[in-house]
């Protein structure tokens, strides 16, 4: 379908334009390139943002909601950003049977959000994985990219504790 | 085109790309779960370590080599003894571990790992001594030996530069004291302290075996796929093509017809090891059958089920092995275009495959006149984005379509009708990995392992109250009791078992009066579970259940594309009345309909993520039935005092 | 090539490719289904429609399987049933229980299977999404707690539409159709033509009820209530009633109109006659004398005009500033009807009947639609809230005399009331056109303009006119269009000569006699027997060219004077603008 009338081009920044433009040329004659187009967006930004969505639609001469048909479906696409420390909690076998619901619960209790949200400061994200391969360390958090292994839910205050020290003294200085 | 003899050409590369040999080096296992466990922190320790002591010493990195337990993992080779491995080695001791190792050849205690293979010969002179106490019993008695044996062999070997070592893991469990001399690996087991004179007098001192303590039994994992992986730096060509990989491409391309190429496969006795066992020889000559202009085969890399690894290790460790397998497929079906479909979670394995593409491509691996052989082929990656359900075949296709990873009906099956309308061939990981080694190997070789019309070997991710996590590469028809005890140790902390649940969320649970079933495809099916990709999680007795089925369904649940009703609003209902037994709420008209859409979603789910998304539920019914009706029965008081013994980890049956 | 089979112990044959489903119906075996449309390519999604072969360890579904030589098909048996009355059930345990307060109460084919199976018990508690109903257009409620998750409107929205406003987000148990990224379905690239509410098999998807605004209005002793009815209505309506499709019943309808109180019955069929002089008038303008750009494009489709304004506005100069002849009536019931009767022109009422949900937008698409000074056209009701209101007045619809309409706005010729189908614009328009620029009658042979008959997608024609040749082409859902436009987009841009001159748009398939608010069950058989009613009557009328009709002739002399100019240009014309879609 001929992209309908969108915003004009000039309401976009042009730091956008260009990265859906070097996008949509790499992949141009790739078959199957949304999804990997998709990917790299969400690399540069960290989440899928609306205005990129809408350039790439026209760009790539498709419907727009052809592009968030798939970036729903897909739970690794993100449409808000994340916060600025990411807790994961990898919910694999191992780590299940090894009591991750319960630092996921004691986790969702401190910080006040749901497994796949952020906080409202936006300082936390807190999502699950399906297995981060540390079966040995079960049960693992990854924070800030960081595997910690073998924790139990009184682990939980002092990790939140140390993160929230680092952003008031970053703050202070 | 001009074309050549392609075994002389692989020859002709592997000369030419051959990796340097050096005299001392260091080896660190670089896959997703070294790296989560330290191993980034453990090379750069390494390489300040090298720089600061200017030592001779070569830093390389190599994929896992399985022993998750044990990570992250080191390798060193120093000048007079053989490669050591090393396991659980924190940042912070690296550099002591390293430095008594390369300057004083100095075995550190407590972080070796025993090489799998032993020895039933003394030929060399022992070196070093290597002891661990595998009773599991309380008070490790392994300190004590080690200055038994030191004191014995001061009084009786007063010249002798012997060490000896406590050891991490001897691959051996439940055996007693474990005694390993090396360099000949030969290996004693139940060793009592009036044994400690013995063996230092006989084996020691007059280079003789004692039978009578003699560890004879060979290893029971048989390493096809994992043949590589650990041995070799993922990213070097040159290590691979040392190692003989795309030696099978070589020969078929050299001496196979497709169909040629084919009918090895099939006589192999090869199946899909992605879940469903479909025979893959059959596949290919689906594919290859239908005429048309263009076809595909692809990787299917999206490996998704809950505790299930092995294929991100093999993609992680040896990623050649897989393009060599995709690049033979292609061959066999006649397709020109491969494509490798990855978890974007794994950016570890999608940057190997990358490197792994780029490599062979450079050298005429992929891309036009393969091997000079006049045949072309070229791969790429696509990524998958977080969705158990692209798994499926037909999703999958659709995901690389760049659509949504719905399924859709089959017929038409993908090897008439797939990507883009074209015959299409797909394959999972360990499957591509395993063609390869059939093709150099032949399919006799590939198919006296195994039993019945389940050949060769499988790999398995064996986790949960295990007492080493790993993955195990054995031939099929090896029985579940024989994969859990002796190879991974048996159970935590000396618990009883409860069950082992293979097949991930399709699959069911083998209880443990069922352990001795020799694991094949049929045998699970006629348990209630499926091979499925080779999850094995093993569940104590303070495992429950009805939690464990929620477990698997919570995630069908949240991995369903939504699609069709009986999957979309079975899943989820049935989980609502799972949730509400375990809350201690449920009655037993619950079960009925539990059954009940068990029953519609086995029938009328259009793919195999809904049809078999009961599996979970109804094996828990057929073995563990009474925790159900515990919970109906005991209403929300046991409930309540379930939940908290779970909590406090303590055994149920210990409180009962 | 044809394939035998045996369905349930019958041997049938069909031939290759035919569905499980539709050769089961060749002997008179019917398998429940609550996704497949006729429509439609199969979905899957529902997984009632599953029956055993073979063996009958795999339950393939009878909508996507296509029967193969040699099965051996078992569609119904204890087992079966069972399995299906439990996939039922699911489905009915994500929908509310709201059966008596939905828009689709007693016409619902979740309702029809729910009775069939005999299903008296809810064994699983009903949840169901909390999601707010979106009304923002107007038009169409979107009720997201009654979806089934059948896709039809989805893809009926993106493959027969190519609108793309509805899309399938989310997923497992939290799919959802809506539009893409949480915006309102006016936001959307939406055109409002209902096609995704004819075509939900539940209430998820339906109309915007303004039955009760017309029965307030009616009882205003300060309205004067008048009301006109579109040409596909009267061939459908018979449906809701149990009548064939097809079935002509335009006296009946205008002595219901006249029981239910409206005090004057108008026919929108006597604007399209107005319509076609003024469109013809702007045709012979354009061709003969290079007043404006060709091709001309119909405009009297509003979910049409919507499209075009949204994704094709630089093609707006070729639009036909003809308004459409809902819009037409309306300006003249309030201005000249009023000036005529003297009844007082501000208390008059307009409510229009049309089987369209988009007529219910065009009431305020741009200012011109109050060119009598107040809104030309106050309510509109599609086919299916006029049955509705039939049946509560306490009328006995099917046993009514027939009566005639009222004069001034009543007549027509069977050129307006082929207005209904799609070809039938052009027919009407070139049999005037042929008169205005030869000064003749198309001779009694060549009346039906045969080529831009039938429910081909794209039908394209060269018709013979004077000394010239116009070359047409007529489309109908919007898939079909956007080839059409590419085309006259490439001439034009490139300065060529247009591959056509007179372009027909209809949006739904069928045009109105497929609208978005007719009676449900549409498929090509029911769309094919409406439109044979219009064409049938045509041919039946003695009246059958718009130049020809009297009280058209009548309203020119006395109140509008030329075509074009003046009145006629103020009253029945219009304007487009580009609409940007996805503002939020």
């Amino acid at each position: 379908m001929e992209a309908a009338t969108l915003p004009p081009l000039e309401e976009m920044d042009e730091t956008t334009r260009d990265e859906i433009e070097t996008s949509v040329a790499k992949w141009k004659d790739a078959e199957g390139n949304l999804i990997m187009i998709l990917h790299e967006i969400q690399n540069r930004h960290g989440y899928v943002p609306r205005a990129s969505s809408l350039l790439l639609a026209r760009e790539m001469n498709i419907p727009l909601a052809r592009i968030y048909e798939v970036l729903t479906f897909y739970h690794y696409f993100r449409l808000v950003p994340q916060g600025d420390h990411n807790i994961t909690v990898c919910n694999g076998t191992a780590c299940y049977l090894k009591g991750s619901g319960r630092l996921l619960s004691e986790l969702e209790k401190q910080l006040g959000i749901k497994d796949g949200e952020t906080t409202e400061d936006r300082m936390f994200h807190l999502e699950t994985v399906r297995c981060i391969g540390c079966c040995g360390m079960a049960p693992a958090l990854v924070v800030d990219k960081k595997t910690i292994g073998k924790n139990s839910p009184m682990d939980i205050p002092p990790i939140l504790e140390k993160i929230r020290q680092q952003e008031k003294t970053h703050e202070d200085q | 085109m001009k074309t050549n003899d392609p075994l002389q050409e692989l020859a002709r590369l592997a000369s030419e790309n051959k990796p340097e040999t050096f005299e001392q080096w260091l080896r660190i296992g670089m896959d997703s779960g070294g790296i989560a466990a330290g191993a980034e922190r453990l090379l750069s320790a390494c390489r300040k370590l090298v720089e600061d002591h200017n030592l001779p010493c070569e830093i390389q990195k190599s994929g896992s080599y399985g022993y998750a337990y044990l990570d992250p993992l080191v390798e060193i080779k120093s000048k007079s003894l053989p490669p050591v491995l090393y396991g659980r080695v924190t940042p912070e001791k690296v550099s002591s571990v390293t430095l008594d190792h390369l300057s004083a050849e100095k075995l550190a205690d407590d972080h070796i790992i025993a090489s799998r293979q032993y020895g039933t010969a003394l030929t060399d002179p022992t070196q070093s001594i290597l002891v661990l106490d595998t009773s599991c019993e309380e008070g490790d008695k392994t300190k004590f030996f080690q200055s038994s044996f030191q004191d014995e062999i001061a009084s009786k070997l007063p010249d002798s530069s012997l060490s000896v070592v406590r050891a991490l893991d001897m691959g051996i469990y439940h055996e007693g004291l474990v005694v390993q001399l090396l360099p000949s690996r030969v290996t004693y087991t139940n060793v009592l302290s009036r044994d400690i004179s013995r063996i230092v007098t006989t084996s020691l001192g007059e280079n003789k075996v004692l039978k009578d303590l003699l560890w004879t039994k060979p290893d029971p994992q048989c390493r096809i796929v994992l043949r590589n992986c650990g041995l070799l730096d993922p990213e070097h060509l040159g290590e691979a093509l040392a190692r003989g990989t795309y030696r099978g491409l070589a020969k078929a391309l050299a001496k196979n017809s497709p169909d040629e190429a084919i009918r090895e496969i099939e006589e192999s006795g090869l199946r899909g090891r992605g879940g469903a066992g479909f025979p893959t020889g059959l596949k290919w000559k689906l594919t290859r059958e239908p005429k048309a202009d263009r076809k595909f085969v692809i990787c299917n890399a999206d490996e998704g089920d809950p505790g299930a690894f092995m294929d991100r290790s093999i993609l992680e460790g040896d990623p050649h092995a897989v393009l060599e397998g995709l690049l033979i497929a292609g061959y066999a079906v006649g397709a020109n275009k491969g494509y490798f479909y990855v978890r974007a979670e794994y950016p570890l394995a999608i940057q190997r495959i990358q490197k792994a593409l780029e490599d062979a491509r450079q050298c005429g691996l992929l891309g036009e006149n393969i091997l000079g052989s006049g045949w072309s082929f070229d791969a790429e990656i696509r990524l998958g984005a977080g969705a158990f359900v692209c798994g499926e075949e037909t999703a999958l296709i659709a995901s690389i379509e760049g659509c949504r990873g719905s399924p859709s009906p089959r017929p038409p099956y993908p090897s008439v009708e797939g990507l883009w309308g074209y015959p299409t061939c797909i394959n999972n990981v360990e499957t591509l990995a395993a063609a390869p080694w059939i093709l150099d190997h032949g399919a006799e070789a590939y198919a006296q392992h195994g039993t019945g019309s389940s050949r060769g070997t499988k790999v398995f991710a064996v986790t949960g109250k295990v007492q080493n996590a790993q993955l195990v590469e054995v031939p099929m028809g090896t029985s579940v009791h024989e994969i859990i005890y002796p190879i991974c140790g048996g159970v935590q902390d000396q618990a009883h078992i409860k069950g082992v649940q293979t097949g991930g969320p399709s699959g069911g649970i083998i209880p443990e009066n069922k352990l001795e079933t020799p694991v094949t495809y049929e045998n699970l099916m006629q348990l209630g579970s499926i091979m499925g990709s080779g999850g094995m999680l093993v569940m104590d007795e303070r495992d429950c259940m009805v939690d464990v089925a929620a477990f698997y369904l919570k995630f069908c649940v949240d991995e369903s594309c939504g699609k069709c009703a009986p999957c979309r609003v079975g899943g989820y209902q049935m989980l609502q009345l799972l949730l509400k037994i375990t809350r201690g709420r449920g009655s037993v008209e619950d079960i009925k309909q539990i059954e009940r859409i068990c029953q519609s979603m086995q029938k009328a789910s259009l793919c195999g993520l809904g049809q078999t998304a009961a599996n979970p539920i109804l094996s828990t019914l057929r073995y563990f039935r009474d925790e159900y009706i515990a919970y109906i029965e005991g209403g929300t008081a046991y409930a309540r005092k379930r939940k908290k013994l779970l909590s406090q980890g303590e055994s149920l049956q210990q409180a009962s | 090539m044809s394939v035998t089979a045996t369905i349930n112990g019958l041997e049938v044959t069909v031939p290759e490719g035919t569905s499980i489903l539709e050769a089961a119906r060749q002997v008179q075996v019917r398998i429940p289904t609550l996704c497949k449309h006729q429509d439609l390519f199969p979905s899957s999604a529902c997984g009632l429609c599953i029956v055993k072969t073979g063996t009958g360890k795999k339950m393939p579904r009878a909508c996507a399987t296509a029967l193969e030589e040699g099965m051996d098909i078992t569609t119904h048996d204890a087992e079966l049933t069972e399995v299906r009355r439990a996939t039922l059930e699911l489905i009915l345990s994500n929908h509310p229980n709201a059966c008596q307060t939905c828009g689709r109460n007693g016409d619902c084919e979740l309702q029809d299977r729910a009775g069939e199976f005999g299903i008296r018990q809810d064994y699983l508690p009903r949840r169901v999404t909390d999601l707010p109903c979106d009304d923002s257009t107007g038009s169409l409620i979107l009720d997201f707690s009654k979806c089934i998750k059948c896709g039809r409107c989805v893809q009926v929205c993106q493959e027969v539409q190519n609108v793309w406003a509805l899309s399938f987000l989310d997923r497992g148990i939290n799919t959802r159709m809506a539009p893409a990224g949480d915006i309102t379905l006016a936001e959307s690239p939406c055109i409002r033509c209902g096609q995704c509410s004819a075509h939900c098999p539940t209430g998820a998807i339906v109309e915007n009820d303004e039955t009760a605004t017309v029965w307030e209005a009616l009882r205003d002793p300060g309205k004067i209530c008048t009301v006109q009815i579109a040409p596909s209505v009267r061939v459908a309506l018979g449906e809701a009633f149990g009548l064939p499709p097809g079935t002509n019943l335009t006296g009946k309808i205008y002595s219901a109109l006249r029981r239910l109180g409206f005090k004057a019955i108008f026919d929108t069929t006597f604007a399209a006659d107005l319509t076609i002089i003024e469109e013809a008038s702007e045709f012979v303008a354009r061709f003969v004398e290079g007043k404006g750009e060709l091709p001309l494009i119909t405009s009297c489709c509003p979910a049409w005009v919507d499209y075009l304004e949204k994704n094709f506005s630089d093609l707006i100069p070729l639009f036909s500033t003809a308004k459409s002849p809902q819009q037409m009536l309306g300006a003249l019931a309030k201005t000249y009807y009023p000036e005529k009767t003297g009844l007082p022109a501000d208390q008059i009422y307009q409510v229009s009947i049309m089987p369209c949900t988009a007529k219910k937008y065009e009431l305020e698409r741009t200012e011109e639609m109050q060119s009598s000074g107040r809104p030309d056209v106050d309510v509109v009701l599609t086919t299916r809230e006029f049955a509705r209101m039939i049946k509560q007045s306490g009328v006995d619809f099917l046993n009514l005399p027939d009566e005639k309409a009222d004069s001034l706005l009543g007549e027509y010729s069977g050129a307006g009331l082929i207005f209904g189908n799609t070809g039938g614009v052009m027919e009407a328009a070139l049999r005037t056109a042929f008169n205005k620029v030869t000064g003749e009658n198309l001779p009694p042979e060549g009346i039906n303009i045969t080529p831009v008959r039938g429910l081909e997608g794209i039908k394209t024609a060269t018709i013979p006119v004077a000394d010239t040749k116009v070359r047409v082409a007529v489309a109908h859902g919007l898939a079909n269009v956007e080839n059409l436009l590419l085309q006259v987009r490439e001439a034009r841009d490139q300065n060529k000569p247009p591959p056509w001159h007179f372009i027909e748009v209809m949006a739904c398939p069928g045009g109105c006699i497929g609208g978005g608010g007719q009676p449900y069950g549409v498929c090509n058989e029911v769309r094919q027997k409406r439109m044979q009613g219009l064409l049938d009557t045509d041919e039946k009328m003695a009246l059958r060219f718009s130049h020809e009709n009297p009280e058209i002739l009548q309203v020119y002399d006395e109140f509008l004077g030329e075509p074009l100019t003046g009145k006629a240009h103020e009253l029945l014309h219009t304007s487009y603008q580009p609409r940007p879609i996805y503002q939020k």
